[in-house]
């Protein structure tokens, strides 16, 4: 395996394993509250519909010339990377509330009770909410895979990472009947966004018609500089958000208090 | 059109998110890098030069707001 097909491979493995952890949240509340066999057609349905989407795009994109195809995958992984990562250092410098697993999973359970009775048969509730869930989070899912896989001409290898990451995800949760709260979620997202920007700063410059010096080696240093770079915004952020000498900080920044997790609670994304 | 309209709308939170500047701001990117490139400059610094610019000003703007 070469340090591009790893660095797929661990990209497409990371974001999934974050959205499926998202998805199971939501089919554990709709199952445990209303219907498991409804829950579960639901997510059998949302993942054929999304397997059926990998099967027709995949050979669709990879037919592409490879200098288009990079520019459009390189600009579409910037704009999706940029914005996973945008989000993760707010969350990571105390800026934005980390996404709670136990939260969302309370929420969806209050929901799933005040939608009425449950139906024998087919629960149309539990159905819709486990297929929207899954299909909704499977659909980035299958962006990474398809722009990764079809650049690297290579989807197969993202559609397997794809597949582990959604089986060890699985087999967490059937093995401690909860959601996955205690997954460092905002750590991996920044991980997921680290490489989504870096791999579409080399394509969508590379299909743009520029030479990068050293060729692929330069993934080599787009990386570490792109994680530097975000990590540096972090400590900036942090710095400006700590309460000055003489205890008081802009309106501003002391109207986020209440949703900021501590340093050590905001890096290892609990 | 209601359906089509939603559709669109998904599609455009979908693609573009939070913050439309950053959708707009690679596209230039990539346009001027294509631009460079093709006058024979080399252009391989625009985009990470862009890109790291656009990240700053999108999270300042979040903070901001």
């Amino acid at each position: 395996m070469t340090g591009t097909e790893l660095g797929l491979a661990v990209s497409v493995f990371l974001a999934c394993a974050v959205e499926a952890v998202e998805a199971l949240t939501i089919v554990l509340a709709v199952g445990y509250s209303r219907s498991w066999r409804s829950s579960m057609t639901g997510v059998a349905a949302a993942g054929l519909v999304l397997a059926a989407l990998t099967a027709a795009l995949g050979p669709a994109l990879t037919a592409l010339p490879i200098n288009v195809l990079r520019v459009v995958v390189g600009a579409l992984l910037l704009i999706f990377g940029l914005q996973w990562l945008r989000k993760a250092i707010l969350r990571a410098s105390g800026l934005k509330a980390l996404h709670d697993e136990r939260q969302a999973y309370e929420r969806e359970l209050v929901a799933a009770r005040e939608a009425g009775t449950v139906h024998q048969g087919l629960d149309a509730y539990s159905f819709t909410i486990a297929f929207k869930g899954v299909l909704l989070e499977g659909l980035e899912v299958v962006f990474i895979v398809l722009t990764f896989g079809a650049n690297q001409h290579n989807v197969g290898l993202a559609a397997a990472a794809a597949g582990v990451a959604v089986a060890v995800v699985i087999l967490a949760g059937i093995a401690v009947h909860a959601p996955l709260a205690r997954v460092p979620e905002n750590t991996m997202k920044f991980a997921v966004g680290v490489m989504l920007t870096s791999f579409g700063t080399f394509w969508g410059a590379e299909g743009a018609g520029a030479h990068w010096p050293g060729g692929d080696a330069a993934l080599l240093v787009i990386v570490p500089v792109v994680l530097l770079y975000a990590l540096g915004l972090v400590a900036l952020l942090r710095a400006r958000r700590a309460p000055s000498p003489h205890g008081e900080g802009s309106e501003a920044w002391r109207a986020s208090e209440d949703a900021a997790p501590s340093s050590e609670e905001a890096i290892i994304g609990t | 059109m209601t359906r089509l309209a939603a559709f669109g709308r998904f599609l455009w939170d979908f693609v573009v998110g939070d913050d439309w500047r950053i959708a707009v701001g690679v596209a230039v990117a990539l346009a001027v890098t294509a631009l460079v490139a093709g006058a024979g400059i080399a252009a391989w610094w625009l985009v990470p030069v862009a890109t790291m610019l656009l990240l700053a000003v999108s999270v300042g703007r979040a903070t901001r707001t």
